[in-house]
């Protein structure tokens, strides 16, 4: 355990970029998670297996020689696909069923491809390249690394890009419209399955992102995004499990908070990060159970 | 409930399941004894999750945790100060000078489990089905952090090693057969307890919140009181197990119930049948069987990886939850179903 250390701005500012790093791949599998939430009404519980197989396709695909941008378009439409194809075929034909059916579903799809990965891959820990340089820009006395900036603008920059989607074109508009009335949605002539096998496709691209921006840090194996799907449910969770504003706000939130508490409160240190962020999802879900920009919904008898 | 048979073959079938386990070891080598005490162990855990996620609606994605905290709990009372001090660690001063018999450790553990898995229920009231799973998918991931930090009470990383198990009493047989007996023996009483919990009062409240929470309020029936309930006697369950498993491979760490066995707990049951407490036994058969002949199919001598195990339990899974939502349970019903018709026409 490290000795208490005194409090130095540029440590601390330090902290917080770093914080913010890896909140942005939190936000990143949080809003691929509220994607899903807000059209099918489950949690994929297969989310991180899905963002874990993509990028050991990334890998693969540069292991045979190819540049790392091409890949990471490359794996980007190749986990669109997959997504598209796992609501089309799997989850298409238990979608009026129960909630409770649909998430042992994804689980059995996460247990199935995580045995998956590790069959084909092989379950040894593999070196991920970074895009970014190892190198820290000094900013105002801050060394921030690149990596962290680097990591941070891609998470972001795919959010905002998505965000474009939903906000200036007509399939976005679609897909918002599905998942706020499907009913009136399909009255209106918008095909309500595929608008949701999109949704689930964005969100494995999402997934993507996600899992190539974590591996470089966390390396490559099969079981790397579990801890990673756990925060990415506390940050959705934490931000209202149907805002994806707030999966983003909570990601971050969650991102800073936990990488302060882990260098700065002794008692948490390292390894009770993971048991604090089940803390601060608990303590969310007792007192409001909604989330930070959570919609409230009235149950009617 | 509906019946699957009329009572009497009902009884005749349990009988016969009865018989077969006692008699088994007879015919069995130690090594299938072995797995075998494991499919009691997983029974007495499945049953408990069954009675949470299947009759209760709540579902947990974190009963691992659960086996680990009555593991640890009667690794460490088996143990008791002087184990741990010869182990050359030094134990908080809260226990015991000496360590009990393994047999007695059984119930605390389960009464220790079910004491926190009640208070886990309290604020997973407020949780709605989806959210439960997060927060209890949590709790077994970040279990073996927290045994982790604990070290004077785990042994953190390199976990406890309990003495190897013996016969007690002075009885006449083999310490695998005595572990068998045991395990099975405490199956069977809380299969019992299981059934009239089930048939009962309690079990029809269950049944009612489960089915509509607001309809089993306007009952009288009180869905604070009988959750909690449902998450305690579930989680007693498990500890339980768990403590039966530490006895078994007399040792204990944090990867011994790890998240993978989590999920695969919440699979067996579904598998087996939600709400189905003969299915249970399928459960457990295959949540022991299925990794190890995936991997190893009888018949062809194929030989594939250490991961076709879970791929094959995933793909069971999904192909269950698609085509037979009863689980095996309601397969199996439907497959004797002109059998036991024929049976019941003639009595």
């Amino acid at each position: 355990m490290t000795p208490p250390l005194a409090f130095v701005w540029s440590e601390f500012a330090q902290q917080v970029t770093s914080g913010l790093a890896a909140g942005a791949i939190y936000a990143s599998l949080a809003l691929a998670l509220v994607l899903i939430y807000q059209t099918t009404n489950v949690v994929n519980f297969a989310q991180g297996e899905m963002a874990t197989f993509t990028t050991y396709i990334a890998w693969t695909i540069m292991n045979h020689g190819v540049a790392y941008w091409p890949a990471f378009v490359l794996t980007l439409l190749i986990a669109f696909g997959g997504g598209v194809t796992i609501e089309r075929v799997l989850i298409r034909p238990v979608e009026h069923r129960p909630e409770l059916v649909i998430v042992i579903l994804t689980i059995g799809m996460l247990i199935a491809i995580n045995g998956l990965t590790g069959w084909i891959f092989g379950p040894e820990v593999k070196a991920f390249d970074s895009p970014f340089p190892n190198r820290s820009v000094i900013v105002g006395g801050v060394a921030i690394s690149i990596q962290d900036i680097g990591t941070f603008c891609i998470c972001l920059g795919t959010v905002v890009v998505l965000w474009l989607f939903f906000r200036f074109t007509t399939l976005g508009l679609a897909m918002r419209s599905v998942a706020f009335n499907p009913d009136a949605s399909r009255l209106m002539g918008v095909r309500v399955g595929w608008m949701l096998a999109l949704g689930w496709g964005f969100a494995a691209a999402l997934g993507a992102v996600a899992g190539m921006m974590a591996a470089p840090t966390v390396f490559l194996d099969p079981d790397m995004m579990l801890v990673v799907l756990i925060y990415a449910f506390a940050a959705a969770v934490l931000g209202g499990i149907d805002s994806p504003v707030g999966a983003v706000v909570g990601g971050l939130t969650l991102g800073v908070v936990i990488n302060l508490l882990g260098s700065y409160v002794n008692f948490v240190g390292q390894e009770l990060r993971l048991p604090t962020a089940l803390a601060v999802l608990l303590l969310v879900l007792v007192i409001r159970p909604t989330g930070l920009f959570g919609r409230v919904v009235v149950r009617r008898v | 409930m509906r019946r699957w048979a009329p009572p009497a073959l009902q009884g005749l079938v349990l009988a016969g399941a009865v018989v077969l386990i006692v008699l088994l070891p007879r015919f069995t080598s130690e090594f299938r004894l072995g797995q075998f005490t494991y499919v009691g162990i997983y029974f007495i855990a499945l049953l408990g999750l069954n009675i949470l996620t299947g009759y209760n609606g709540q579902i947990s994605l974190g009963h691992a945790a659960f086996m680990a905290i009555g593991g640890y709990t009667a690794a460490i009372l088996i143990l008791g100060q002087k184990g741990f001090e010869l182990a050359g660690q030094h134990p908080s001063h809260v226990l015991p000078e000496h360590g009990m018999r393994p047999l007695f450790t059984i119930p605390i553990a389960g009464l220790v489990t079910g004491v926190i898995g009640y208070l886990f229920g309290i604020p997973a009231l407020r949780l709605a089905a989806v959210s439960l799973a997060l927060a209890t998918l949590a709790v077994a991931v970040s279990l073996p952090a927290l045994a982790k930090r604990f070290e004077h009470l785990t042994g953190g990383g390199g976990g406890l090693s309990l003495p190897l198990p013996h016969t007690p009493f002075g009885w006449n047989i083999s310490t695998p057969h005595w572990l068998y007996y045991e395990a099975w023996a405490t199956a069977a009483i809380l299969f019992v307890v299981a059934w009239l919990l089930v048939r009962g009062r309690v079990g029809r409240a269950w049944r009612a919140i489960r089915d509509g929470e607001i309809a089993a309020v306007s009952s009288g029936v009180s869905p604070a009181v009988y959750k909690t309930l449902a998450f305690g006697i579930s989680a007693a369950y498990a500890g339980v197990a768990g403590a039966l498993f530490a006895i078994q491979v007399s040792y204990i760490n944090p990867d011994t119930f790890p998240v993978t066995l989590s999920i695969l707990l919440l699979a067996s049951v579904v598998i087996g049948g939600l709400s189905s407490l003969s299915g249970v036994i399928v459960g457990a058969l295959v949540l022991e069987f299925l990794p190890i002949y995936a991997q190893t199919p009888p018949v062809v001598h194929l030989n594939f990886a250490k991961q076709a195990g879970p791929v094959v339990f995933g793909v069971v899974l999904m192909v269950i939850v698609l085509l037979v939502p009863g689980g095996m349970a309601s397969l199996i019903r439907r497959l004797t179903r002109p059998v036991t018709a024929a049976l019941a026409r003639k009595a």
